[in-house]
């Protein structure tokens, strides 16, 4: 009993005070929100409101268990992060494949793009050889891979295919591979722990999609763009993406921003996540499908969820990068 | 020692099958239920019985027995541990030799209220639906009140196509229709026909796709 006192102590005493904080926040954030789903369940009557709200609780169910498995991954160190997104690349890359027509000379290209792309791409994250990391994908597999489907001999629909497999390595492996490549940043004078750099990125965006999707739903009035993307409205865009940079500019204590920077930085992220989900959400309506999979319950796919991270974490890696190393 | 490993390969084959091809249970028509069963599904790979037993609820896997062909699956004692200990596969004698033993063993299954997975195709497809071997139609006159439960295996045949060494993982869906209603006096090929078009009518449009849109899902068009 005392050891199991003396480990939590421990733990307490040592991993970093403003980790606990927002640890804290998130735990209480989610805790309302499930009391508030709670109620609301034993509260709404109509069978529409019932449907909303059952999709709220599943959403909310999803988070517990996406923030307790990147708490887990930020706790245990950079490299288990790193494995994490390894995982959530091939899983990604696997939904929009899925989805993706490709035919029998693709095969072998798909094959390394899975095995041997994946794993190393996120390899050069952590070795930090950030030269070739930032070109593997966009100079030597663009490539390789036409170059081995054209070993195939079929011309049909050619540069469709090659087009596809080149956007599911883009988005799915690539972009999201700059999200934990913040962990290798070198930044002189940030005493904190970098991988505050990824929870920051990763709590702005998803909080923008949150609040988002809650302005939405409570004052949403003009559709943004129905064609497209039917449940994103302007009320909910500006609403939710301004709250998202408010509470970025209030986060800019665990960066190496000053407030004035940390609230250009979140405007950057909020904007870029809208831009990703959206085109995101371009793709899936021409594929003819409503969600990339159904692997997390009221969310869709790993790649619905990826979306507002696929654009900006490119560029919130640069300009950290460019600027502050 | 064999019998010891057994419950942890199982889990180990089940969670390597879901990380690479989702195994993903649909149920439309049909729902997942303890009765005897013939689960009769399209033949797209490797993997296919792994994939509609990860795909099944645990408790009904326990009770499904996918029907395995003797002659490979009985070569050795490893073969036979996977596909005895940890599949619980049925194997039978595909020679011909012995069909009456082969017939009274899997009727044996479905009468202790078990459920068997068969393959009528007797062949692997390359994502169309090849005509039915007659397995199924004396096995249903055997066990009138086993369900026939058509299972299409979608996507499968693009993770292994025929002749490819390498694997591409993709989300695989298993498709569970409803089960065919019985016809008094049926022939045996109409029957054979009808078995087959309920199979393959289950690989239509998708249920996930966005009613707004009437194209056809991709994984499905790149099946011609």
């Amino acid at each position: 009993m005392s050891s199991v006192m003396t480990a939590v102590t421990s733990f307490f005493t040592t991993t970093d005070p403003l980790f606990l904080w927002l640890s804290g926040a998130a735990l209480g954030l989610l805790v309302v929100a499930t009391l508030i789903g709670a109620v609301l369940a034993y509260r709404v009557r109509t069978p529409a409101g019932r449907d909303t709200v059952r999709n709220l609780n599943a959403r909310i169910r999803s988070w517990w268990v996406m923030v307790a498995l990147f708490a887990a991954a930020m706790l245990l160190g950079s490299v288990v992060t790193l494995v994490l997104f390894t995982l959530l690349s091939y899983l990604a890359l696997r939904e929009f494949l899925t989805l993706t027509p490709t035919r029998r000379g693709d095969h072998a290209g798909l094959f390394l793009s899975f095995f041997v792309v994946v794993p190393l791409q996120y390899w050069l994250i952590g070795v930090g050889w950030y030269g070739l990391f930032s070109i593997f994908i966009p100079v030597y597999v663009f490539m390789a891979l036409p170059s081995l489907s054209v070993l195939g001999a079929d011309a049909t629909d050619f540069l469709t295919r090659t087009a596809k497999a080149q956007w599911g390595l883009m988005l799915a492996v690539y972009c999201t591979s700059h999200a934990p490549a913040l962990l290798w940043l070198d930044i002189p004078g940030y005493r904190l722990p970098s991988a505050l750099l990824l929870l920051y990125l990763m709590t702005v965006a998803q909080l923008s999609d949150v609040f988002q999707y809650v302005f939405g739903k409570l004052w949403g009035k003009t559709r943004l763009s129905p064609g497209i993307s039917p449940s994103k409205t302007v009320e909910g865009l500006i609403g939710g993406g301004l709250t998202a940079v408010a509470i970025g500019t209030a986060l800019h204590v665990i960066t190496p921003f000053t407030p004035l920077q940390a609230a250009g930085m979140s405007l950057t992220i909020v904007t870029a996540g809208f831009f990703g989900g959206f085109v995101l959400s371009a793709m899936k309506r021409d594929l003819g499908v409503k969600d990339w999979g159904t692997m997390i319950e009221g969310h869709g796919g790993v790649l619905d969820r990826l979306d507002s991270i696929v654009f900006s974490a490119p560029l919130f890696f640069h300009l950290t990068r460019y600027w502050f190393t | 020692m064999i019998p010891l490993f057994q419950p942890a390969l199982r889990h180990g084959l089940l969670g390597l099958t879901r990380l690479l091809v989702g195994a993903r249970a649909s149920w439309e028509g049909s729902a997942p239920v303890d009765v005897p069963r013939i689960y009769f599904a399209n033949h797209t790979s490797h993997l296919d019985t792994l994939a509609v037993m990860a795909a099944l609820p645990a408790k009904l896997r326990a009770r499904t027995h996918p029907v395995a062909a003797l002659d490979y699956w009985g070569g050795s004692a490893l073969r036979r541990a996977v596909a005895v200990g940890c599949l619980n596969a049925l194997l039978v004698d595909r020679t011909g030799k012995a069909t009456a033993e082969v017939m009274d063993a899997m009727a044996a299954v479905l009468e202790s209220g078990q459920s068997l997975i068969l393959f009528p195709e007797g062949t692997r497809g390359d994502g169309t639906v090849a005509p039915f071997k007659s397995g199924l139609y004396h096995l249903s006159q055997r066990v009138p009140n086993a369900e026939l439960v058509p299972v299409f295996i979608e996507n499968l045949h693009r993770v292994m196509p025929k002749g490819m060494p390498l694997l591409v993982p993709l989300i695989c869906t298993m498709r569970f229709g409803a089960p065919l209603e019985p016809v008094a006096g049926e022939e045996k090929a109409a029957f054979l026909e009808r078995a087959r078009d309920a199979l393959v009518s289950l690989s239509g449009p998708k249920s996930q796709s966005n009613p707004q849109s009437n194209s056809p899902s991709s994984g499905q068009r790149t099946a011609q």
